[in-house]
């Protein structure tokens, strides 16, 4: 594969594709919302749980790309405990990376885990894949709309 | 008549020697190029078509040494110009075999060809309660201008069902043509699966009841001789980026006695013989459709393209890329998890295909990290999508200067692709 595909389809986000994480509907959940993104076809429902302003549990289902359905999957590992407002700065940062320019530091220390989509800065039609479960995750944490769509 | 015309178009006198892929790739410059170091295999020619030097020189030298307004002028530059562009209007009338240059309408493309005939004819002629009959295999630019006319006319939108294989359900269609039905608008070859459709056929069914037919030849004009007469549709579009011309051209072909009486779908310049103010008359066919300035240079070029396809020889190009459809298939079928959708007994050359490990658009990046390019999408067919389940798929669409070389790289690449996702 070509060298810039190597930085891209990180082995961390090959895997979250194979076996993705949290990855079931939820009968109980406080909140429900869809993601599209019509150009693709690629399609999520997430599901949340919130304690107060904690989110105490998280899933979802669907179909889309390798790269929608890693992020959205390592979304939800990240995020299961963590406050909404920590959940908020955690994707500035996220989108703060993925829209860089390709040769920009990378601020491991903000980003963490999520430096694996790092490689998404040299395809800038990615960025929409990596983004859709955390725009329908803030969607649904501040209960505005019930799908968000990328287009 | 026939054979005049193939003498004057060029066929050189060792038409049926081998085919030299070879040779006609190197008339292709972006075909010399690489793609992060590797050599470009383009494999998205339904989405569009590469230019050959005879192309892109037709074009330069109509800029460099015949620009000017056509229909205009009466110096020596403007007659050369509007000369050169009514000869391209002839080589499209031999090139789809029509009876008159004036049934040759240029527009920008297929899907202007359809709205025009949406807008003109079809708000002319469909009223409340009427039907419009299309497949569930048509290109968005076949569906939407009628479901707006029918929307707007309060008639109704049929659409003929298709089977697991991709083929049209014959049967059907026939059954929904009824005393209602006003029009029926049926692709040639679908982009999204690459089946032919009987269109000779399907037309036979329409003309018994009386009902015209619009063909849309997008796909089907790159991959075989087209005969509107023998066809003997009412309408036939089609666009001059598919077939190795220009983009911003198309054609709309009908029958003269539909255009004699359909009003203008635009106006303005050209498209009149006088105007006052308190009354216009339209000028003849062609012009009456042809408001404003056209794309002369599109024309031009479009008309360049046609020359070289009948110096290539459209029997040769079907030949060599049926070998390449069967060549093709089988490298996907010899992939684990490889499923092709489209499986049509008569298919024109277009791969569609989805595998188990990845999604469409990982396909399409990973190969296009090979220099391969492909298209991942839903192709503008989200009906045909929903029909097979599928959110997208990917297309390898070849033309006449693909190559079984261009297919084993596509199909290693693939295999990458299955371990490295599988
Ligand atoms: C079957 C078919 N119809 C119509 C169109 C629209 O053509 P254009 O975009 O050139 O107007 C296409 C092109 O994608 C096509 O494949």
């Amino acid at each position: 594969m070509g060298q810039s595909n190597r930085a891209l389809y990180e082995q961390v986000i090959l895997e979250h594709n194979r076996k993705p994480r949290n990855f079931h509907a939820m009968e109980d959940a406080d909140r429900r919302i869809e993601g599209h993104n019509p150009l693709c076809g690629d399609h999520f429902t997430l599901y949340l749980k919130l304690d107060g302003d904690v989110i105490a549990d998280i899933s979802f289902e669907g179909r889309g790309c390798a790269i929608a359905k890693s992020s959205a999957s390592l979304m939800t590992t990240l995020l299961k405990g963590k406050t909404v407002r920590e959940a908020e700065d955690l994707f500035v940062q996220f989108h703060r990376m993925v829209t860089a320019k390709p040769d920009a530091p990378i601020d491991e220390k903000a980003v963490g885990k999520l430096a694996v989509f790092s490689g998404v800065r040299e395809f800038p039609i990615r960025i929409k894949c990596a983004t859709l479960s955390w725009h329908a995750l803030l969607s649904a944490l501040r209960g505005t709309h019930s799908s968000v769509t990328t287009e | 008549m026939r054979a005049v015309r193939e003498m004057s178009s060029g066929i050189p006198s060792n038409a049926t020697s081998i085919f030299d892929v070879a040779a006609l790739r190197r008339d292709f410059p972006i075909l010399q190029t690489t793609v992060h170091g590797k050599p470009l295999v383009y494999l998205d020619n339904a989405a569009t078509s590469q230019k050959p030097q005879a192309v892109l020189d037709a074009l330069a030298r109509y800029y460099a040494e015949t620009n000017a307004n056509v229909h205009r002028g009466l110096y020596q530059l403007s007659e050369a110009s509007t000369r050169a562009y009514d000869a391209a209007r002839h080589k499209v009338r031999d090139f789809i075999r029509a009876r008159l240059k004036c049934e040759i309408i240029f527009t920008r493309g297929t899907t202007e060809g359809i709205n025009l005939v949406a807008q003109t004819y079809g708000r002319q002629h469909v009223k409340a309660g009427d039907e419009i009959l299309i497949t569930h295999m048509e290109h968005h630019s076949n569906i939407v201008p009628w479901q707006v006319l029918c929307e707007e006319k309060g008639a109704r939108l049929r659409v003929a069902p298709i089977t697991d294989t991709g083929e049209l359900d014959v049967q059907a269609f026939q059954r929904m043509l009824t005393g209602r039905t006003k029009l029926v608008a049926v692709t040639y070859v679908s982009n999204a699966l690459g089946s032919v459709n009987p269109v000779k056929e399907l037309i036979g069914m329409a003309h018994a009841r009386g009902v015209p037919v619009l063909v849309d030849g997008a796909q089907a004009v790159p991959h075989l001789a087209i005969d509107v007469l023998e066809l003997g549709c009412d309408f036939f579009v089609f666009s001059g980026h598919k077939v190795f011309g220009p983009t911003g051209i198309g054609v709309l072909y009908g029958r003269a006695e539909l255009l004699e009486e359909m009003p203008p779908y635009q106006t303005g310049g050209d498209m009149i013989l006088s105007v006052r103010f308190d009354k216009t008359i339209f000028n003849s066919l062609p012009h009456k459709f042809e408001a404003g300035t056209p794309d002369i240079a599109g024309a031009i070029g479009l008309g360049a393209a046609i020359d070289y396809l009948n110096h290539v020889g459209m029997d040769r190009i079907a030949a060599h890329e049926a070998e390449l459809l069967q060549y093709g298939t089988e490298v996907l079928h010899s992939i684990d998890g490889v499923r092709i959708l489209g499986n049509a007994a008569h298919k024109a050359s277009v791969l569609s295909f989805v595998m188990d490990a990845a999604h469409p658009h990982d396909i399409g990046q990973m190969l296009d990290g090979e220099g391969i390019a492909i298209r991942a999408g839903h192709h503008c067919a989200q009906p045909l999508m929903e029909r097979f389940d599928v959110p997208a798929t990917a297309r390898a669409s070849l033309a006449f200067y693909n190559t079984r070389e261009e297919l084993d790289a596509l199909g290693k690449a693939l295999e990458r692709v299955h371990e490295v996702f599988g």
